[in-house]
C-alpha cells in the first residue's frame, strides 16, 4: 500500500522527529551530513560579518531579533533537508516593512527550521505571540466545538461566519522550500484523504493546472479561488515557484468547507456560511478537520504539531492553532466611533477590509477577527470572538438608540 | 542562494515526480528541456553549488509570451555553462542563429575598425547608445550570489572606477543612502536603475536583498555609465545625444578596455572564452553581450508594410523608446543590434551604423512621397 515514496519519507521523517525528539539537532544534522555537498562549504568565502544583512532600515520581528552575533552562530547552519537562515530571512530582508504594521520578516522552510533556527524563531515568536515564551510555555489545543457558549449572532448586523486554519503534512518540507515531487505528493496525500470525507462533508476537487475556464469562473463566482500570490512578502519565500503545479481547490458540494492546496501553507482549512451561525461554522470546521486527520493518518501521514508550537505552519504568525475565526459586521456608527481601536484591542480582536488582509472596509462592514494565534486554544480563540462580537454589536445597537458605550476591560492574556 | 532546497535530499525523489510540467511553456528552455537531460543534469551542481532547478526558476515560473521567446533559464555561475551544457548548448543554439558547441566567438573591440558611423543625421537621430554586461571572475553571478560576495563585486568596482581619469573621471553613487537630490539628478539624466520588477528576472532570485551592493557610476561628462549589480556584475552604457555612433562606440570601447586593465590588476579579470565570449547571467546576452542602438524618428518608415522585413534583413530589432518591452512614442523607435554571439562588437555595431543610414534615406524618401521598394536591402 505504501509507495516507494512514502518509504523514503518515513525513513526521513524518523529522522526528522529524532532530531526534535533528541533534544539537540546536531543528530540529525551529523546523520545527512554524508548527503550535504560541499556546495555550502565551497561558497562560504566570507566571514559572517561580511553576510551579515544590512537592516537599519527594516521593521519587522526578524530584523528586530537578528544580531551579528545569532547570524553568526546560525548562518552555516542547515535543517537535515538542507534549508538555510538566508532562505529563511530572505523574505525579511528584501520586505524592510511597514512603518505602521510590523510583518513577520521570516519563514520556515521545514518543521525542523523551528528547532535549528530556534535561536532567532523563539523571540521572533514571543515577539509576536504577545510574550508567548516557546522556550517555557505549552500550547493548548482543543477542537471540541460541543464547549461553545452561544455563538449565533444578530443576523441584522453579521452578513457571513468564517473559520480558517492551516495544516502541514508532516515530513514533506514546507512551501518555501518544498521541491516540485514534495508539493505533488502534499496534493496527492491530502486530495486522496479528501476524497474520504462523507455526508454534508462531500465534494471534489478543482487542480489549478486543469480546471476548466467554465470551473475557474464558478469558483471566482463563489469567493473561492485563489491567485498566484504577488504580495512580495510571499513571493520574496519563495512560495510562488512552479506555480500553478500541484495547486488547487476542493470543497464540499455545499459549498461551506473548503481546502487550498499549496499556497502559502500545504493545507488551509477554511469553513464557511453566509449569516451569523458561527457556532455551526466551528462544529463544522472542528468535525472536518478531525476527520482529515483520521483520513491522512490512516494512510501513514500525519500533521505537523508539537506542544510547544502547536500546528507548525510556514509563517511564525500562524503557529499554534493557525485560526482566523471572524464574521463580516455591520458596524457604521460603532467604526467612526473614536474609541473603537481600543475597544477592538481590549477585546483581542482585529479589523480588515471585506477583502481581507490588507483591504479597505466598503460600506461600514468590517471583517473582525481573532489577535491571537499561539498560547490560546481554538475553543478560547473562537469563544473570545463571539464574546466579542456580540458586545462590538452592543455597541453598535447603543449608539443606534443615541446611548453612549463603554470600552470594555482588557482581556487577560494566557490563562 | 535561491531556494531550492539542497540537491542531494531532492535525488531522493523520482524523475517523473521532480520532472516540471512544461506543457504550457513557450520559452528556449522549455523547448529543450527532455525528461532525459532534465534526468541527466539533476544530480549535478556547480563547484559553488547551483544547480539545474536554479538554472530554470525563471523559466518554469515564467511560461512565455505567445509572440515572444524568451530564453527561460539563466546562469549561477561562470561554469554553470559547462556543467549544464546539455541543456544551455542547444537552448544557445535556438537563441543564437544556430551557433555550434564547436564554434568560436570573435572578440574586437577595435573601435578604428568602425567605418563611418560619425554623420547619422541628427534630425532623425535623436541619441547614440551601446551597451554591454561584463562578469568578474570569481564571483558567482546575480541569481546566485550571496551579500557578501555582491559586496565585494561592489568594492571592487568603485576601486576600479575611481582610478579613471580624463574624460572618463567620474563619482559612484550607492542605491542604498542616495540623497534625494541625487536620485533625482539621475532619474532626470535617465541613468538611474530600478529594482527588477520583472518576473523573468524576480524568479531568478536577482532582486534578492534589493538595494544592498548596488549603485551607479558615470564620469562627470555623463557619457559613460556604469550599473553595479543589477542584473549582471556591470553593465557598462556609453551614450550621448545625436547620432555620432563613432563618437559613443570610440568611448565604449576605450573605457570597458582601461577598466578591464584595472580588474585584471586586482586578479580578478572578467569571464571570457573562446567559445562564447563574455560570460553573462542570461545567455540571451553571450557574446558580446553589447546592444548598440539608437533613438531614431522614423514615422512613415514604421507604418510600411515592410518595416518588419527590412529589420531583419538588417540584423536589427525594434523597442520602444522605454526599453524592451514597451511601445515607441511619436514614431521614434529604438533600433539596434538583434545578435550578440557569433559576431564581433565591430560588425554589430557596423550593422546598426549602415542599417540605420539606409532607414534613414528610407525615411527621407518616403517624406517625398517616392517608393523605397529599390532599396530594400538584400538579408544580412
Amino acid at each position: 500500500m505504501a509507495s516507494s515514496f512514502s518509504r523514503v519519507l518515513s525513513s526521513k521523517r524518523n529522522i526528522g522527529i529524532l532530531s526534535l525528539v533528541g533534544g539537540s539537532v546536531t543528530a540529525g544534522f551529523l546523520l545527512h551530513r554524508e548527503h550535504v555537498s560541499a556546495g555550502a562549504a565551497v561558497r562560504r568565502r566570507y566571514p559572517a560579518s561580511a553576510e551579515y544583512p544590512d537592516l537599519r532600515k527594516h521593521n519587522n520581528c526578524m530584523a528586530s531579533h537578528l544580531t551579528p552575533a545569532i547570524y553568526s552562530k546560525l548562518c552555516d547552519k542547515a535543517t537535515p533537508n538542507g534549508y538555510m537562515l538566508d532562505q529563511a530571512i530572505q523574505t525579511g530582508v528584501d520586505n524592510p516593512g511597514h512603518p505602521f504594521i510590523k510583518t513577520v520578516g521570516m519563514v520556515a522552510g521545514d518543521e525542523e527550521s523551528y528547532e535549528v533556527f530556534a535561536d532567532l524563531l523563539d523571540p521572533v515568536i514571543k515577539e509576536r505571540h504577545n510574550g508567548y515564551d516557546p522556550t517555557t510555555m505549552k500550547h493548548p489545543t482543543d477542537l471540541d466545538s460541543s464547549k461553545i457558549q452561544s455563538g449565533h449572532f444578530d443576523e441584522r448586523y453579521v452578513l457571513s461566519s468564517r473559520v480558517r486554519t492551516g495544516r502541514s503534512i508532516r515530513g514533506l518540507s514546507l512551501p518555501p522550500a518544498c521541491t516540485r515531487a514534495e508539493r505533488r505528493e502534499v496534493e496527492r496525500v491530502v486530495v486522496d484523504a479528501l476524497a474520504g470525507l462523507k455526508g454534508d462533508l462531500s465534494g471534489r476537487y478543482y487542480s489549478l493546472t486543469q480546471m476548466t475556464e467554465k470551473e475557474q469562473q464558478q469558483l471566482i463566482d463563489d469567493h473561492f479561488l485563489f491567485d498566484k500570490p504577488v504580495s512580495p512578502l510571499l513571493t520574496c519565500a519563495g512560495m510562488a515557484r512552479d506555480w500553478p503545479d500541484a495547486r488547487g481547490i476542493w470543497h464540499n458540494n455545499e459549498k461551506t468547507f473548503l481546502i487550498w492546496i499549496n499556497e502559502e501553507d500545504h493545507t488551509r482549512v477554511i469553513s464557511m456560511e453566509r449569516g451569523g451561525n458561527m457556532r455551526r461554522v466551528f462544529e463544522r470546521f472542528c468535525r472536518g478537520l478531525k476527520e482529515v486527520e483520521r483520513l491522512i493518518q490512516e494512510r501513514g501521514w500525519e500533521f505537523m504539531w508539537n506542544e510547544r508550537l502547536g500546528y507548525i505552519l510556514t509563517c511564525p504568525s500562524n503557529l499554534g492553532t493557525g485560526l482566523r475565526a471572524g464574521v463580516h459586521v455591520k458596524l457604521p456608527l460603532l467604526s467612526k466611533d473614536a474609541r473603537f481601536s481600543k475597544i477592538l484591542d481590549n477585546l483581542r480582536l482585529q479589523k480588515r477590509g471585506t477583502g481581507g488582509v490588507d483591504t479597505a472596509a466598503v460600506g461600514g462592514v468590517f471583517d473582525i477577527s481573532n489577535l491571537d494565534r499561539l498560547g490560546h486554544s481554538e475553543v478560547q480563540l473562537v469563544q473570545t470572538v463571539i464574546d466579542g462580537v456580540n458586545y462590538l454589536i452592543e455597541c453598535e445597537k447603543r449608539l443606534e438608540r443615541g446611548q453612549d458605550i463603554k470600552v470594555p476591560p482588557p482581556l487577560k492574556q494566557f490563562k | 542562494m535561491p531556494f531550492n532546497c539542497h540537491n542531494d535530499y531532492k535525488m531522493k525523489f523520482s524523475l517523473d515526480d521532480e520532472f516540471p510540467d512544461l506543457s504550457q511553456h513557450n520559452n528556449h528552455m522549455a523547448k529543450v528541456l527532455t525528461k532525459e537531460i532534465y534526468g541527466k543534469l539533476r544530480s549535478k551542481s556547480t563547484p559553488s553549488g547551483f544547480t539545474l532547478d536554479d538554472v530554470i526558476q525563471t523559466g518554469v515560473d515564467n511560461p512565455g509570451h505567445p509572440f515572444i521567446m524568451t530564453v527561460g533559464c539563466v546562469a549561477g555561475d561562470e561554469e554553470s555553462y559547462e556543467v549544464f551544457k546539455d541543456l544551455l548548448d542547444p537552448v544557445i543554439s535556438d537563441r543564437h542563429g544556430g551557433y555550434k558547441p564547436t564554434d568560436k566567438h570573435k572578440t574586437d573591440l577595435n573601435f578604428e575598425n568602425l567605418k563611418g558611423g560619425d554623420d547619422l543625421d541628427p534630425n532623425y537621430v535623436l541619441s547614440s547608445r551601446v551597451r554591454t554586461g561584463r562578469s568578474i571572475k570569481g564571483f558567482t553571478l546575480p541569481p546566485h550570489n550571496s551579500r557578501g560576495e555582491r559586496r565585494g563585486i561592489e568594492k571592487l568596482s568603485i576601486e576600479a572606477l575611481a582610478s579613471l581619469e580624463g574624460e572618463f573621471k567620474g563619482k559612484y553613487y550607492p542605491l542604498e543612502g542616495m540623497s534625494d537630490a541625487e536620485q533625482e539628478q539621475l532619474i532626470a539624466d535617465h541613468f538611474l536603475f530600478d529594482k527588477p520588477v520583472s518576473p523573468l528576472l524576480t524568479c531568478a532570485g536577482m532582486a534578492r536583498d534589493w538595494p544592498d551592493g548596488r549603485g551607479i557610476w558615470h564620469n562627470d561628462n555623463k557619457t559613460f555609465l556604469v550599473w553595479v549589480n543589477e542584473e549582471d556584475h556591470l553593465r557598462v552604457i556609453s551614450m550621448q545625444k545625436g547620432g555620432n555612433m563613432k563618437e559613443v562606440f570610440r568611448r565604449f570601447c576605450v573605457g570597458l578596455q582601461k577598466i578591464e586593465e584595472i580588474f585584471k590588476k586586482h586578479n580578478h579579470g572578467f569571464m571570457w572564452n573562446e567559445h562564447l565570449g563574455y560570460i553573462l547571467t542570461c545567455p540571451s546576452n553571450l557574446g558580446t553581450g553589447l546592444r548598440g542602438g539608437v533613438h531614431v524618428k522614423l514615422p512613415k518608415l514604421s507604418t510600411h508594410p515592410k518595416f518588419e522585413e527590412i529589420l531583419t534583413r538588417l540584423r536589427l530589432q525594434k523597442r520602444g523608446t522605454g526599453g524592451v518591452d514597451t511601445a515607441s512614442v511619436g514614431g521614434v523607435f529604438d533600433i539596434s543590434n538583434a545578435d550578440r554571439l557569433g559576431s564581433s562588437e565591430v560588425e554589430q555595431v557596423q550593422l546598426v551604423v549602415d542599417g540605420v543610414k539606409l532607414m534613414v534615406e528610407m525615411e527621407k524618401k518616403l517624406e517625398k512621397g517616392e517608393s523605397i521598394d529599390g532599396m530594400i536591402p538584400a538579408q544580412k
